[in-house]
């Protein structure tokens, strides 16, 4: 896959995003589309999972700690082959089994996440039965900062650090907004990086919306040997559609018609741009 | 007043405690099963896993003090295939990280076999923090876990066995002082309440420790009152044995339960709900410690202050039969 057909996943997949939150009429529309270069990447670039070895012990696990932003993850899933992406039409509804939180009753999905804060220690444990195992499976984790307020991530990464962990990808959605307001007038968490530092782990800081930065910085894994991996990926809630950037009202704000229709005028014209230079390259 | 145990019941033969039970049993399955895993938090001492971790230390992981963690690095190792023991005080491990045990244990169908050490009242003095007396009520009130408290070591051996073997979440509590063996019977099933004394004009349905205290008050009742009381280990309070309660709806006129639990939520509730739903009722009455600031006092003080003894069960049962 080129740089330009992964970059154009990305937008292809913040448009289900934004269709199956509105068929649902619910969902967390502004972290999923903070998130959705990050699960592009892990899943076409990094991780070796797939329907086909999804029982086999070896494979790489996603354990997304920030569950709510789980049509995001779906929509990936449903790219990946797990299942035919029409079943997402059920999202939310009656009877589904696509519950508005990651739930191991959908194929691909590792563990049942929802309750904030759970993500890091179940990633811990699976990291440390591959040391156990002598296995070579790498487990990343995705967590909101939000959710950073919460002890039990603490917890985990002194064990991440403790067992020296350097097959445990911690990737930090710095989106900066929660659903009261900005982390930093709720509970700020800065300065977040001396913070993971101090913890015993290898930081890094990327731009989390930037393909190719989390791609050669995925591929650095391990950054330090005997070290827990930490990404600081910067990203932009509701990023993709312009008047839902940073914006709280779509932390989980669903689209009208009209919203809806502009949201995808706005991913469209962003594929058409990417689509020119390939065009005149031929 | 400090009673003395009326009747040592003669035939019963004196056990370890059911925690150095269950410590030999855990050895024994890692000698021949190197995915078995221990996880502690700062509890190996009190879990009495010294020495095993000293023969396995592949095998032990520690993770400070800190049961939500404990819970959720459990949950992760379980979900790599590993056979995980996840040891704690049962006061912490079912409150401190109920969550975890809710989520990442039972919702996630990770097959954790959660230990839960000291449980009841075992810490005596040293008060409510450290006492588990709301565990079955708060894990009853989840999906997917089993629940066994067993009352000797026999019980214990087989529970920890059975958890071992199954591949769903197990919470096992037991406390640390040396039992006696409530039956010579070998005919431990979970899910099946083992009757470990016959009778006619009464039942008992005790759990774990508190099913002794209930033979003791059997036997003084026939040497005293020649009343004919059954005892039954109900060991496992989840999922609850509908058919022996039935049975015995049918063949005794008065029924009682022990626990070692506060009376709200527990076995005695779970029999009550289940008996009238079933179209049974009987003269019923839940022993266990009420539903206020836990008395002072040790392990065997607090038993006897709420009735948990010989004399107190034989008091219930004859105040009973007399309605």
């Amino acid at each position: 896959m080129t740089e330009i057909e992964l970059k154009l996943k990305s937008l292809e997949y913040r448009k289900k995003i934004l269709r199956y939150i509105k068929m649902a009429s619910a969902g967390h529309t502004g972290g999923s589309l903070s998130c959705t270069d990050i699960l592009n990447v892990l899943y076409n670039r990094i991780m070796n999972v797939n329907p086909q070895n999804f029982k086999n012990n070896e494979r790489d696990r996603y354990i997304q700690s920030k569950g709510h932003s789980v049509e995001a993850l779906y929509v990936v899933l449903a790219d990946q082959g797990f299942f035919p992406e029409a079943e997402l039409e059920t999202l939310c509804k009656y009877k589904s089994h696509f519950i508005g939180h990651p739930t191991r009753k959908v194929p691909g999905v590792e563990q049942n996440t929802g309750a904030l804060g759970h993500g890091l220690a179940l990633s811990v444990g699976t990291a440390l039965a591959a040391k156990l195992d002598n296995l070579h499976f790498k487990v990343f984790t995705l967590l909101g900062d939000g959710e950073l307020a919460e002890g039990s991530n603490w917890e985990a990464l002194l064990a991440a650090s403790h067992y020296k962990l350097d097959n445990l990808v911690v990737i930090l959605d710095y989106n900066k907004l929660q659903i009261t307001g900005p982390n930093a007038e709720v509970m700020n968490l800065e300065p977040v990086i001396p913070k993971f530092e101090s913890f015993g782990c290898s930081v890094r800081q990327v731009d989390g919306n930037d393909l190719k930065e989390l791609e050669n910085n995925l591929l650095d894994v391990p950054f330090e040997k005997g070290k827990p991996n930490v990404i600081i990926a910067q990203t932009v809630k509701g990023k993709g559609v312009s008047y839902m950037e940073n914006t709280l009202k779509w932390h989980h704000g669903v689209p009208n018609d009209q919203d809806y229709k502009l949201a995808i005028e706005e991913l469209n014209n962003q594929i058409s741009q990417l689509q020119k230079p390939q065009l005149h390259e031929k | 007043m400090r009673s003395e145990s009326i009747i040592k019941p003669s035939s019963l033969k004196m056990g370890i405690p059911n925690l150095e039970a269950f410590s030999n049993t855990l050895q024994n399955l890692a000698e021949s099963d190197n995915d078995i895993i221990v996880v502690t938090s700062d509890s190996r001492g009190s879990g009495k896993l010294v020495p095993f971790g000293e023969k396995y230390p592949e095998q032990i992981v520690e993770v400070g003090i800190a049961e939500q963690n404990l819970v959720g690095i459990s949950a992760g190792l379980a979900s790599a295939g590993k056979k995980v023991f996840a040891v704690s005080p049962a006061c912490f491990l079912t409150a401190r990280s109920f969550e975890q045990v809710k989520n990442d244990v039972a919702y996630s169908d990770n097959p954790v076999n959660l230990i839960g050490i000291s449980s009841g009242v075992s810490y005596g003095a040293l008060g409510t923090t450290h006492h588990s007396l709301h565990d079955f009520a708060a894990l009853r009130a989840v999906n997917n876990i089993t629940i066994i408290c067993p009352a000797d070591n026999y019980e214990t051996e087989q529970a920890i066995m059975f958890a071992a073997a199954s591949d769903f979440p197990v919470y096992i509590r037991f406390g640390k002082k040396p039992m006696p063996f409530v039956s010579e019977s070998k005919d431990f099933e979970v899910g099946k309440g083992r009757l470990v004394r016959e009778g006619k004009d009464a039942v008992v349905i005790a759990t774990g420790e508190t099913v002794f205290p209930a033979l003791e008050a059997a036997q003084y009742l026939e040497d005293n009152h020649n009343i004919q009381i059954g005892v039954v280990s109900m060991h496992t309070v989840k999922p609850l044995d509908g058919g022996l309660l039935k049975e015995l709806a049918k063949s005794y006129p008065v029924m009682l339960t022990v626990e070692e639990h506060m009376v709200n939520g527990g076995l005695g509730e779970a029999c009550a709900a289940f008996l009238i739903q079933s179209g049974f009722s009987p003269k019923f009455k839940i022993m266990g410690i009420p539903d206020e600031y836990t008395i002072t006092g040790s392990q065997v003080e607090i038993f006897e202050h709420y009735g948990i003894s010989g004399r107190g069960i034989s008091k219930e049962i004859l105040e009973l039969i007399s309605l």
